[in-house]
């Protein structure tokens, strides 16, 4: 991993400070985020929770490079965010595969564009197809795939561009119970393996809780960090634990009162 | 099941044979002289007379395929067809590029939409004076209205394609590392691909249409032509042989373009198989 700097502090994956984000929607101004201010370490597993509406996919897509910050400093290993970029892949919650390619070209296409040779893009996609049990799928198209097995698809082509930061926006978010938790397994083992930084946003709490190294709950407008919750159960880690549900008390404590916030707002939106 | 597929084709037989046999009844009964309406028979004579080679065999001419082209008919098909591929590649061809960089930048879009807007709703068949005016007689003003009835369809729907394309595949492949000239060759074009289709399908429609118009004012080979002069003649055993021909054609021309359609679409959703 990357060099320790001054005291055994890695240089922080992902480095936010004062970040703030405006929209400007129907002539009226909304803060998305306001005074973010957020480090990542390299290899780190942090989800960003909250209500819906709190800025979760803002902020991810400002590291991702989509949608810059209004103001304030963002860099991602080590440079000042300026656009999308290879070296941190997203994984979107609708697969985004692309349906007119078959399994096999949707993990190869990063390859691919960056001039790999045919040989090489071959034995990336059979160890990609292996580790993530997509074998029989080689040549399907996404529409003959169950949700699950897209968002396998979807992993797998990130991870072929070897990419050393994975942001996922609610990359499980459409899936039944069972195929998510077999999903977060997958991811858990994967990262474990490959050392990946992982930005993980969810409204699951429970997900949060399984998942993370740490995990970062957001205010609901404007989004800013209100509490990050460090997560220090071992791993595979058990939801019936006690020690799981104490954090999960906590964690859904504070969730609620941005979701009461988010509610408020709602009833006044439609009261207007 | 085998008595599935034999229920089927009788079904689908039952009405046309039983047209044809009272179009026939009539015909012999002689409730209609055989110049307003010429028995199925006779069309059906007509129609391989049309057909069937002028000269007989003559193995020092040439292969005998050419031979049996050699009638009126083939040579006929193959004019009007020739023309309809001409055209339409003209027409899409210039469409296509249009249709592609209007959908992607809205100044482009903005530049010529007027124009386009003004001129679309004029049907191909009203430029036929102007066509000759500019073209004169022959194959020129014929190419020229064929590719103008393939344009508006392709270039319509083409823009629309690629207005449609969803955002997040554009997205999916930034984020992988693709620039603009892969973004538009390996995302968007493919993404498009089934509002194009559907602007080729519906441009070649209109190509087949203006064909036959065109045949019957400026030049003097093909189906449209043909079915003209043996009005003339007061054949209309064989006028009648050849819009059977004609559409026949049509048939040909849509069942090519719906398995070009299924090959191309075998990922799009709704598409079997
Ligand atoms: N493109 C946009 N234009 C205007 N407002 C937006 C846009 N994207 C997000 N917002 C607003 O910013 C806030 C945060 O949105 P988002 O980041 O999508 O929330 P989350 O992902 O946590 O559900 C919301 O109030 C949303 O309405
Ligand atoms: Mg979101």
């Amino acid at each position: 991993m990357s060099a320790p700097l001054d005291g055994g502090v890695a240089a922080p994956a992902i480095r936010a400070r004062g970040v703030r984000k405006v929209f400007c929607a129907g002539g009226r101004e909304v803060v998305a985020l306001d005074g973010i201010d957020l480090d990542v370490a390299p290899g780190e597993f942090v989800c960003l929770l909250g209500p819906s509406g709190c800025g979760k996919s803002t902020l991810l897509n400002a590291v991702a490079g989509f949608s810059l910050p209004s103001s304030g400093e963002l860099t991602a290993l080590g440079k000042p965010v300026t656009g999308p970029g290879p070296e941190r892949a997203m994984v979107f919650q609708e697969y985004a595969l692309f349906p007119w390619m078959t399994v096999e070209r949707n993990i190869a296409f990063g390859l691919e564009i960056a001039g790999a040779a045919p040989e090489r893009q071959r034995e990336v996609v059979d160890a990609l197809l292996a580790k993530l049990g997509l074998g029989d799928f080689r040549d399907r198209y996404p529409k003959d795939l169950s949700g699950g097995m897209r968002q396998r698809v979807a992993i797998a082509r990130v991870l072929a561009i070897d990419s050393p930061m994975l942001l996922m926006d609610e990359p499980f978010g459409a899936l039944d119970a069972l195929t998510r938790r077999s999903l977060q397994d997958e991811l858990l083992r994967i990262w474990a393996e490959l050392k990946k930084t992982i930005v993980f946003v969810t409204h699951g709490i429970e997900e949060s809780i399984y998942l993370a190294d740490r995990v970062v709950v957001m205010t609901y407008r404007p989004g800013t960090v209100k509490r990050i919750v460090p997560v220090g159960l071992p791993r595979p880690r058990d939801p019936s634990s006690a020690e799981f549900n104490a954090l999960k008390r906590e964690v859904t404590a504070l969730v609620m009162e941005e979701q009461a916030r988010h509610q408020a707002d709602e009833a006044h939106a439609t009261a207007d | 099941m085998a008595s599935v597929p034999a229920t089927r084709l009788f079904r689908s037989l039952v009405v046309p044979v039983t047209l044809l046999l009272c179009w026939e009844g009539i015909s012999r009964a002689g409730w209609v002289t055989p110049l307003i309406l010429p028995s199925p028979t006779a069309v059906a004579i007509r129609w391989v007379a049309y057909l069937t080679p002028l000269e007989p065999f003559d193995a020092a001419a040439g292969p005998w395929w050419r031979w049996a082209l050699s009638g009126e008919l083939p040579h006929d098909v193959f004019t009007s067809l020739l023309r309809i591929v001409v055209g339409f590649v003209i027409g899409a061809g210039l469409a296509l590029p249009l249709g592609l960089v209007m959908g992607a930048r809205p100044l482009v879009y903005e530049l010529f939409n007027p124009v386009l807007q003004v001129l679309r709703p004029i049907p191909p068949i009203a430029y036929i004076p102007l066509a000759i005016l500019w073209f004169g007689l022959g194959n020129p003003p014929a190419f020229f209205l064929i590719s103008l009835g393939a344009f508006f369809p392709v270039l319509m729907n083409t823009i629309a394609g690629v207005r449609a394309v969803d955002s997040i595949y554009l997205r999916a492949a930034r984020n992988l590392g693709a620039r603009e000239g892969t973004l538009f060759w390996r995302v968007m074009i493919p993404a498009a691909m089934p509002y194009i289709l559907t602007g080729v399908r519906v441009g070649i429609g209109v190509a087949f249409i203006v064909v036959i118009v065109a045949e019957m004012i400026a030049v003097n080979t093909g189906l449209g032509y043909r079915i003209l002069e043996a009005r003339e003649y007061f054949w209309s055993d064989k006028v009648i042989a050849g819009m059977f021909t004609i559409g026949l054609c049509g048939l040909g021309i849509d069942l090519g373009m719906s398995r070009l359609n299924n090959r191309l679409l075998r990922w799009h959703r709704g598409v079997e198989g």
